[in-house]
């Protein structure tokens, strides 16, 4: 059983956080929490309930990226045209969440602040360098990708803090970016995941690039492929070098679905074919 | 200790209830058992089967996920929503009987509705997309083939004029609706 | 109407109320009733020290909570005793059972220890939290492995944790194989899985104290035997309970085990409180609860000759059963005699050991215990196929038991208590069918194409034999209203079958009436009390034999009574629309015909009319008075009940072929083609067969692909939910096709055999042999994985690497 409120406004909803602190949950989605909720694996007291927060339901497209609020749903920003034309691994990435029926109602910064080390967003924000937007009855404060995620299902946010945006830059000229998954059953989690971000320069030469996992640590795990692909052609990419590199830099662990040597194994393999997406993305 | 009920103003087939609910009651169990609704059903409790999903507002959406409370002012249709005006089948479910889409029809709800929903975005699905539209419901008894059928049949009996002049690959169809 | 039904793919007619919400599923039931919550022992060997419920007690909604003591408190009833034996054997040497609630001693994760009752489900989940239960962890047992070593128990007085052992053979085995011009070893794994319905189980019970009877609503594959069960457990008379299956959401066997311990305790707990009590389980109890299947290891030895053929077969098995045995050792027994498939096995021995282990009872699934001998027998045609290069149908079609030699005797006992001898079948028509079907000569180009492509793909075929239609018996009752309705109820159960339909097809057809005036009840013993249930691919051969049984007496007693109306001969008449009329006698034709209703009320002489019609057969319009109005060996009214009783299972067979591709990188498996070749005889609905077989190769594919029980060291489930217990979406199904081989039963009247569990039989046996042919690896353990497929490439590539280095060490 919990306190259950429904504020009308970020105020209020700050309000409440305040007071409840860590013993009260952001309930926006839902699709995370509400099954740990019925199988009785937590209970907090208060559950607060952000729906009614309309002003936070956006997906903006500003020049120099693209802010989701807090209320978007996967669906929305999946579907803005704005916002694809602007960061187009945003809708890669998220139509591997789950299947379109939990799309319509989860949201995507619920889904950053759930932190599942499987998760797509998390690992979107992460490779882009994003930060979140979060605000408390003590003020608004940003915190980068590179340190909001602590921990398996553990984010920065204090108690009596609101996520209330999530931040995507755009990529620079002259990017492509890719993901890849390959999950057990279509819609599943990710048994190892990438997003790849490719820059290159005026000559089509690879001038940056990174790659952003999922499932294979506590959080998602960035890697900077510099130094198996700087300086190459776009389509003269040694991927098997890049592969290299990442098998040697992850460190997944064992479950029932698949082995840590088969993830690392995928994580080179996925990387390839991202970066040879991304490669022909930026070069187009 | 009893627990609060809240006050939750649902639309649900077009008929607008109050109900007096605590806040965990899930969406599910109101229309169940406060509604008396009990075509949706329950398969998992953790959206993973989809055999209670209902569409929210137009949107398909795991009634298992949702509490009651967190819908109050929406409209929700049910797979009772999905029949004809005359109380007879609707057409997504009238095809699932032409194609034995069905066989313990427990999983049947999620499917209609799900498919009922998709059906406005995308009137004419191919084969593939209209799997692929299938693909988030769990059934353990048909396989899916005859569901995937349903699917198709069920496109002609929404839009038959848009069925008459079939586009020849998928996409969004720009026939008329 | 026109032309037979039986053939026809007719529509069902339930699928109107199902598919439009208007089912009646067990939580649809007593919206008033009280709820019940269990708390459920967290350990897999635990002894329960203490129960305390002191912070249990005072939440808002509790009605009562029951332990075991309240159990043996009850001198009135039987409660307190284990669950019933269900099917004892000889050689079950060790049975044993749990109770309704934990004695002293839990042995698996899930077993009931407390049983809550309050207002709803919610609030009784609330006591349950608040209940303390003091535990002495005990060691526990868990897999095959350690439950064979022994160097622990389940049960104390069962220290080598054998529960049965049975040795079957045919001839001298072993002396074949060493006499053979070649012999192969195997070891082989099945790993454990699960029904799964989607609407798990329940109990919902009426208690009526005013005339002292009970009515349980149950979504079980069994209502007599409950209600049998029930009697006995609560010390009530059989006819004071009714047992009632509603719309049961699937069931796959899992609901043919019975009593549950829930199955007891709601109605023992309606009984003690006067009210209604209901228990729908979640997801969750279902899997630490119910019934699990198929884990097996088995080693195989196998003598042949230079073509392929069998000579000697030597298969031993270890049968995981869990905790406890209230099936008995039927999947095992299955597993020993369904394993010969359509082939001659030469000589033949099986034994098997079936073991404890501290998880969830083990009890037929879908196939019970016959797509791991599919697999045994599957893979072992294929190891010889590939030792002596031939081809893989080949082999099969000179094993093959040949049409002629039907009957076919293998000299053993099967799971019916009856001999193993086939009936019917033609394998080589089947294997040419599916062989076209799938392309079977075409493959190696469209493999070498593929290839070309840098595609990885393969074939694989398996064949499997499936005895059906296991008796004892089934039956039927049929009778003709003066409405004209026809009223048909049989025992046995429906769980999405389409029994409402076909049995109703089969009815109308041997009666002559049109479809529609025929109604079908199964699984309510206030309508009909002998059965046995639903399962084993059994209800349309035993239930479609009784129905028409049960409609040609019917149809007799109707020509009998209509002769003497129309004053003809009883041989002269026809039954066509629901009119009965002399041959040739053109319709509407005045004397010459009467509706079937008419003949109806005329069956029942009456003192008083009750309505029109009625008026035709009371006493001084009808009646011969030179012999009582009820003749010595008849009934009153248009009726009949009749039963099927056969003298052995009846087999059907099939043959399935699948096309698979791996990625050469992810080792990710995708099935590109699945092809059928099915025999169930004739059928009644082909649209209804096809949808079982497509659910059971979906089964298949899961089984194969995806699908495992994973329990710990400490026997702790780790996948109790469908996030991590993989069962198929759509998308990872392919399309199946089939194509039908009719080689009727002699065995029955309506000359059909059983295809409930057909599709899932050979599914992991298949894609073993399509996967091993795409990657040129062993395939010995099923379900397989990416991960899997990617390990056994990394071995391979290891052995292949040490032996290029011995030939390069000792060059």
């Amino acid at each position: 059983m919990f306190e259950y409120h429904r504020p009308t406004s970020v105020g209020d909803a700050l309000a409440v956080l305040a007071d409840v602190g860590a013993d009260g949950k952001v309930l926006a989605g839902g699709q995370s929490l509400v099954p740990v909720l019925n199988m009785r694996l937590a209970a907090p007291g208060h559950l607060v309930d952000i729906n009614r927060l309309a002003e936070l339901a956006y997906v903006r497209t500003e020049p120099a990226g693209v802010r989701v609020g807090a209320l978007a749903r996967h669906a929305h920003v999946e579907r803005d045209e704005q916002a694809y034309a602007a960061v187009p691994l945003l809708r890669r990435a998220l139509i591997c969440v789950a299947h379109p029926t939990i799309r319509n109602r989860g949201t995507t910064v619920g889904s950053i602040v759930h932190a599942d080390p499987s998760g797509e967003a998390p690992a979107v924000l992460t490779l882009l360098d994003g930060e979140m937007e979060l605000a408390s009855v003590g003020g608004r404060r940003t915190v980068p990708a590179a340190e909001f995620f602590i921990a398996p299902l553990e984010s920065s946010l204090r108690a009596g803090e609101l996520a209330v945006s999530a931040y995507f830059p755009r990529p620079p000229a002259r990017s492509g970016t890719a993901w890849r998954e390959v999950s057990r059953r279509h819609g599943d989690y990710a048994l190892c995941g990438v997003g790849v971000l490719i820059t290159l320069d005026d000559d089509l030469r690879v001038a940056a690039a990174r790659a952003a996992f999922i499932s294979l640590g506590p959080t998602p795990v960035l890697v900077d492929l510099a130094d198996a692909v700087a300086g190459r052609p776009f389509d003269a990419v040694d991927w098997g070098a890049a592969a290299a590199l990442v098998r040697g830099q992850v460190e997944p662990e064992d479950d029932i679905h698949a082995t840590a040597a088969y993830r690392r194994h995928l994580a080179g393999v996925l990387t390839a074919r991202a970066g040879a997406d991304a490669a022909r993305e930026a070069a187009a | 200790m009893t627990e609060t009920l809240h006050a939750t103003r649902l639309v649900v087939n077009g008929v607008a209830h109050t109900l007096h609910v605590p806040a965990r009651r899930l969406l599910a169990d109101a229309l169940r058992h406060d509604l008396g609704l009990t075509g949706t059903h329950l398969g998992c409790e953790h959206g993973v089967c989809g055999a209670c999903t209902v569409l929210v507002d137009g949107e398909p959406m795991r009634s298992c996920l949702m509490f009651a409370v967190s819908a109050d002012g929406a409209e929700i249709t049910t797979t009772e929503g999905c029949r004809a005006p005359d109380g007879g089948l609707g057409p997504v479910q009238q095809a699932f009987t032409e194609c034995h889409g069905l066989q313990c029809g427990f999983c049947t709800p999620g499917f209609v509705t799900t498919i009922t929903a998709y059906l406005r975005e995308n009137p004419l699905p191919t084969e593939a997309e209209a799997r692929e539209a299938i693909g988030g419901n769990l059934c353990r008894c048909t396989g899916y083939q005859n569901i995937v059928k349903s699917v198709l049949r069920a496109a002609e009996l929404v839009a038959p004029e848009a069925a008459v002049a079939p586009q020849a690959g998928g996409g969004l169809s720009e026939g008329p609706r | 109407m026109s032309g037979r039904l039986f053939g026809e793919p007719i529509a069902r007619r339930e699928d109107p109320r199902l598919v439009s919400g208007a089912g009646r599923y067990l939580d649809d039931l007593g919206p008033d009733a009280l709820a019940a919550a269990f708390v459920r022992c967290p350990h897999a060997h635990a002894r329960v020290v203490d129960i305390d419920v002191t912070d249990a007690l005072d939440v808002d909604g509790l009605v009562a909570l029951y332990t075991y003591e309240d159990l043996a408190a009850d001198d009135a009833t039987r409660v307190a005793e284990p669950l019933p034996l269900l099917i004892p054997h000889p050689a079950l040497t060790e049975p044993r059972t749990g109770y309704p609630l934990v004695k002293d001693v839990a042995k698996h994760v899930g077993e009931p220890i407390v049983m809550v009752v309050a207002t709803d489900r919610y609030v009784a989940e609330d006591v349950c939290e608040r209940i303390r239960v003091e535990y002495e962890f005990l060691p526990p047992v868990v897999g095959v492995d350690a439950a064979r070593d022994a160097a622990r128990a389940v049960h104390d007085d069962v220290p080598d944790n054998v529960a049965a052992h049975l040795v079957q053979e045919v001839g001298d085995a072993r002396a074949a194989i060493a006499a053979a011009p070649h012999t192969l070893e195997l070891d082989l794994e099945i790993e454990r899985s699960a029904s799964m319905p989607m609407e798990g189980k329940g109990v919902y019970a009426r208690w009526d104290a005013a005339d002292a009877s009970l009515r349980v609503y149950s979504s079980t594959q069994t209502t007599t035997s409950v209600r049998f069960a029930l009697a006995a457990k609560l010390n009530i008379p059989v006819d004071r309970i009714e047992v009632i299956a509603p719309d049961v959401g699937g069931g796959f066997g899992v609901k043919i085990v019975h009593p549950w311990p829930e199955e007891v305790l709601v109605p023992w707990a309606a009984i003690r409180l006067g009210r209604e009590v209901k228990w729908v389980e979640d997801r969750r109890e279902h899997f630490i609860s119910s019934a699990h299947e198929r884990g097996q290891l088995q080693h195989i030895r196998v003598g042949f000759d230079d073509d392929g053929r069998l000579l000697g077969l030597d298969v031993e098995f270890w049968h995981d059963n869990g905790a406890y045995t209230p099936y008995g050792i039927i999947i095992p027994i299955i597993t020993s005699t369904q394993l010969l498939g359509p082939y001659k096995p030469g000589a033949y021995r099986v034994e098997f050991h079936s073991l404890y282990t501290n998880t969830v009872i083990v009890t037929p699934y879908r196939g019970a215990g016959r797509p791991q001998a599919a697999f045994a027998m599957e893979r072992t045609i294929d190891a010889i196929a590939a030792n002596l290069r031939l081809d893989r149908a080949e082999v099969r079609e000179r094993n093959f038991i040949q049409p002629h030699e039907m009957p076919y005797d293998h000299q053993l006992t099967f799971q019916d208590g009856r001999p193993l001898i086939y009936d019917s079948g033609d394998f080589p028509a089947s294997l040419e069918k599916l062989k076209k079907l799938v392309d079977w000569e075409g493959f190696p180009a469209y493999r070498d194409a593929a290839r070309a492509e840098g595609r990885r793909i393969g074939i694989g075929l398996a064949c499997y034999v499936e005895g059906t239609g296991v008796g004892p018996y089934e039956g039927a009752h049929i009778r003709v209203e003066t409405s004209g309705k026809v009223v048909v109820s049989t025992g046995l159960t429906t769980q999405g079958q389409g029994h409402e339909t076909v049995f109703a097809q089969i009815a109308a057809d041997e009666l002559g009436v049109p479809l529609d005036a025929v109604s079908v009840t199964t699984g309510d013993t206030r309508r009909f009390k002998y059965a046995v249930g639903t399962f084993a691919s059994r209800a349309a051969v035993m239930s479609g034999n009784a129905v028409a049984l049960t409609a040609r007496k019917v149809r007799a007693k109707a020509l009998r009574i209509a002769a003497d109306a129309l004053e003809v001969d009883a041989g002269d008449l026809e039954i066509a629309d629901g009119t009965v009329r002399v041959k040739g006698h053109p319709p509407g034709a005045a004397g010459g015909e009467i509706p079937l209703r008419t003949v109806a009320v005329l069956s029942n002489p009456l003192r008083y009319a009750f309505d029109e019609e009625s008026k035709r057969a009371t006493q001084f319009a009808v009646g011969d008075a030179s012999g009582p109005p009820v003749a010595e060996d008849d009934e009153p009214g248009l009726e009949a009940t009749d039963y099927y009783s056969p003298m052995q299972a009846t087999f059907a067979n099939g043959m399935h072929a699948a096309i698979v591709e791996t990625d050469p990188e992810t080792a990710e498996i995708t099935i590109l083609r699945y092809c059928v070749v099915h025999d169930c005889g004739p059928m009644i609905n082909p649209r209804i067969v096809e949808g079982q077989i497509h659910g059971g190769v979906a089964q298949g594919v899961g089984g194969a692909l995806y699908e495992r029980i994973v329990y710990d060291e400490n026997g702790q489930l780790l996948n109790a939910s469908y996030m991590d217990f993989l069962m198929p979406y759509a998308s990872e199904v392919p399309t199946i096709e089939t194509d039908h081989l009719e080689t009727p039963s002699p065995l029955n009247p309506l000359g059909i055999k059983g295809l409930g569990e057909a599709g899932v039989i050979p599914g992991s046996a298949v894609l073993a042999s399509a996967i091993e042919d795409a990657e040129g690896i062993r395939i010995t353990r099923m379900p397989i994985s990416p991960s899997d497929l990617h390990h056994l490439r990394l071995d391979r590539a290891r052995q292949e690497h040490d032996s290029t280095a011995e030939r390069g060490a000792a060059e």
